[in-house]
């Protein structure tokens, strides 16, 4: 038995973080799944401490994901957007911050808009600070959601080639499933528009373990698994696209693209989805989708986090 | 530095536990074993075995991971690992007979009660350890004992086993006088 250890205060990127860090967190999220299909979904842990919620940009299902997390370690939860808040009031985050640390939260969560957002408050707070995703760049408990559903599903990541499609270079989550999926022994393939490639990549720059086909069918043939990325309707409006309809006959998954991936290979997607344009429906609910099996992990993986950061000693 | 239980002794000890369980437990279809990581499952699996030894009857196992249920998160006690509990039956109106290792505060079984009743109700709850070492923090008492040992407050019981350890041993490392 390996003796782990765990002296993080922050969850910020998976850039950093060691092949043990990840793993840990894998091994814990195992065991918070099975807390999750008790009768009792409820277990002790952080019993009096207080998680708070920060999303100052919209979200849904992360938010809910980390307040059904925190709820099943017993933690409370108070809940923070920016709609309705004092942020639509002009406060800065400065001020945010300064007054979330005053109600004595432990952990904060939080999704903003701006990248690096989570460090300027890490940096400013006694609490720790768990980022949701922010701006362009990271969204960690993506990536370690990704990462033990394709564990789940294909065991030892080694020498696997899984392919991330669509809008990479807006996107957080393309970049957290590299940083997460590559140290576990992973390759990936981008694929997509080379518009929505960040320049240096497309132009062969690329991170260690980190390929690009701008053919996406090229890219599939015999694949792993494949991750397809929301793309945000206003990307044809301001130009990067010509048009919805071109993107999802070029880089839309559909049952005869699949198939070209190793049999079984599973599809997954990181909502929410655009159905018709990243991915067909009958993708989506087919038999190799895991994108359920992604919402159900997510909750495990955050409980997991959670219990690292408020348990740890400080 | 002393030896407390040799290999053999740790051997009788379980099968004498299992023989206690038959004379005590009438309704053994009612019967489960459930081992405290990490070695109280190890106990619980040779439990298992020796019951089966003994009487011929399969005695359903458990195994509980409490690291979410100690009361010294932040403590000394901090395990960043949580490791899979497998509880493979319901427990339901089962008499669970709870394994562990070393008896010492008690807070070790109050957490592995706390975390066997949110999987059900228990009929009874019996408590099994192969020491009992004294200095107690909280109401409880073991209803089968391999061996009763008296320890001052600072001494250390090592448990090692074959499937951790690579031998069966009890080893009492008494606290350097300052």
């Amino acid at each position: 038995m390996t003796v782990a250890t765990w002296a993080r205060r922050h969850v910020l990127s998976t850039e950093d973080w060691s092949r043990d860090e990840i793993e840990l967190v894998l091994e814990n999220t195992s065991a918070m799944t099975e807390v999750l299909s008790r009768p009792v979904r409820r277990a002790p842990p952080l019993r009096g401490r207080t998680v708070v919620l920060f999303f100052a940009e919209a979200s849904t299902r992360t938010r809910v994901s980390f307040e059904l997390a925190a709820k099943a370690l017993s933690a409370d939860v108070v809940n923070i957007s920016a709609a309705g808040s004092s942020v639509e009031k002009g406060e800065t985050l400065l001020d945010t911050v300064r007054t979330l640390d005053a109600l004595g939260g432990d952990v904060i969560v939080m999704r903003h808009s701006a990248s690096g957002a989570p460090y300027f408050v890490a940096a400013r707070t006694t609490a720790a600070v768990i980022n949701a995703g922010d701006g362009w760049h990271a969204h960690p408990t993506q990536g370690l959601l990704d990462a033990y559903t394709l564990r789940a599903a294909l065991g030892d990541l080694a020498g696997r080639r899984i392919v991330v499609v669509g809008d990479v270079l807006h996107s957080r989550v393309a970049r957290s499933d590299i940083h997460t999926l590559v140290p576990l022994g992973a390759s990936i393939t981008l694929s997509g528009p080379p518009t929505l490639m960040p320049s240096a990549w497309r132009c062969g720059a690329l991170p260690p373990g980190v390929t690009y086909e701008p053919d996406l069918d090229r890219a599939l043939d015999g694949a792993a698994a494949v991750i397809a990325l929301r793309l945000q309707r206003e990307r044809a409006e301001s130009g990067l696209l010509p048009s919805l309809r071109e993107y999802a006959r070029t880089w839309g998954l559909n049952e005869a693209r699949v198939a070209r991936m190793r049999p079984d290979a599973p599809v997954m997607h990181p909502g929410p989805m655009n159905e018709g344009i990243e991915i067909e429906a009958s993708v989506a609910h087919g038999a190799r989708s895991l994108i359920a099996a992604q919402v159900t992990n997510g909750v495990a993986v955050r409980m997991a986090l959670l219990y690292l950061l408020a348990g740890h000693p400080s | 530095m002393s030896i407390l239980l040799t290999a053999d002794d740790v051997r009788r000890a379980i099968t004498r536990i299992a023989h206690e369980i038959v004379e005590r437990e009438r309704d053994f279809s009612q019967l489960a074993i459930v081992g405290v990581r990490a070695r109280g499952d190890m106990l619980a699996t040779r439990l298992r075995d020796a019951l089966r030894a003994t009487c011929g009857r399969e005695v359903p196992l458990g195994l509980l991971d409490i690291t979410l249920y100690r009361d010294d998160l932040t403590r000394i006690g901090y395990s960043p690992t949580v490791h899979r509990t497998d509880i493979p039956f319901p427990v339901d109106d089962r008499v669970v007979i709870l394994v562990d290792d070393v008896l010492f505060t008690g807070r070790t079984v109050r957490a592995a009660m706390d975390a066997l009743l949110d999987y059900g109700r228990p009929r009874a709850i019996r408590l099994a350890v192969l020491v009992d070492r004294g200095h107690r923090e909280l109401p409880i008492r073991a209803d089968f004992v391999g061996k009763n040992i008296a320890t001052a407050l600072g001494d250390d019981v090592r448990v090692r086993l074959v499937e951790s350890d690579g031998r069966d041993e009890v080893e009492l490392a008494q606290k350097v006088p300052a």
